[in-house]
């Protein structure tokens, strides 16, 4: 099944907010071997001048899944979501998530394109606080393997 | 770490080695969602054509994160921006030693607000697993 090209420029609903805490926090960082007490110790970030501790530069894609994850699986774009592979990943961020936070994700396809056998689909997703504070662009890049 | 003053465009910053093993790719599914088979279950990801188990992309990018994190003074929220290229697996094998991640970097360019950008490499198994990788990061 091909995909469908006009979803380019198609925002989604945004998620349902979602809390940004310590113990997640801390799950993530441990996993990827991030050590800093910013984002282990509470009192150790906020001497810092943080307000709680701050997350990894790539905590956000825990944020930003569950909103893309309605692109890759809406049965009008058509994406064979076995073929995938994850192509590019980029974050922009405005501050550090820290926990304490609650967020909302948006996800807005921005291109698709083909390359050579292969489909390209970039998504942007916008983190803003459920107060309307932007706080991270995500966008990521899938790429449909041709047969 | 890194300083403005003395950062140099195009001076080369000291490698690390990043270990990633078979508990590491089940802790970051654990953490961050990610419970695609490819990345624990070898009988599957044979099946679908891969030599092995093979780790989640943003784990890798997750370890040019730390290394970029360090070089920034340990401070995550100097991250100010991050992108990377997806351009080769990292194949992880069931042993006791896994796979090991080499990241390294250039210093790209100085721009203003105390801000330097660099250009990351990483590497394993022989082949650059990320490529076109650019962070830019705030620096005393």
């Amino acid at each position: 099944m091909a995909v469908n090209r006009d979803y380019v420029g198609r925002t989604f609903a945004p998620t349902e907010p979602y809390e940004v805490s310590r113990t997640k926090i801390a799950e993530f960082a441990g996993a990827i071997g991030e050590r800093s007490p910013l984002c282990h110790d509470p009192e150790a970030a906020r001497q810092a001048g943080y307000p709680d501790v701050i997350a990894p530069p790539t905590f956000a894609i825990v944020i930003a899944i569950t909103s893309s994850a309605q692109v890759t699986h809406d049965s009008g774009l058509g994406l064979n979501y076995a073929r995938v592979v994850h192509g590019e990943q980029s974050f922009e961020h405005a501050r550090p998530l820290h926990a304490g936070d609650w967020v909302v994700a948006r996800s807005t396809i921005e291109d698709i394109k083909d390359l050579g056998r292969h489909l390209m689909v970039t998504t942007r997703t916008d983190i803003t606080t459920v107060d309307g504070e932007h706080v991270c662009t995500a966008r990521g890049t899938l790429v449909e393997r041709g047969e | 770490m890194l300083s403005y003053a003395d950062a140099e465009p195009g001076a080369e910053l000291e490698p690390k080695q990043y270990p990633a093993a078979r508990l590491d790719l089940v802790k970051y599914a654990g953490a961050s969602g990610d419970f695609n088979v490819i990345h624990w279950n070898e009988r599957l990801a044979r099946s679908v054509g891969l030599p092995d188990v093979i780790a989640h992309g943003m784990f890798t990018m997750a370890q040019a994160g730390r290394y970029v994190t360090e070089l920034a003074g340990g401070d995550p929220a100097a991250v100010l921006e991050f992108s990377v290229r997806f351009s080769a697996m990292v194949v992880v094998p069931d042993d006791d030693k896994g796979a090991m991640i080499e990241v390294s970097g250039t210093i790209a360019e100085k721009l203003d607000g105390n801000r330097v950008a660099l250009s990351i490499t990483a590497r394993s198994g022989g082949a650059k697993v990320l490529t076109r990788a650019r962070a830019v990061v705030r620096v005393p």
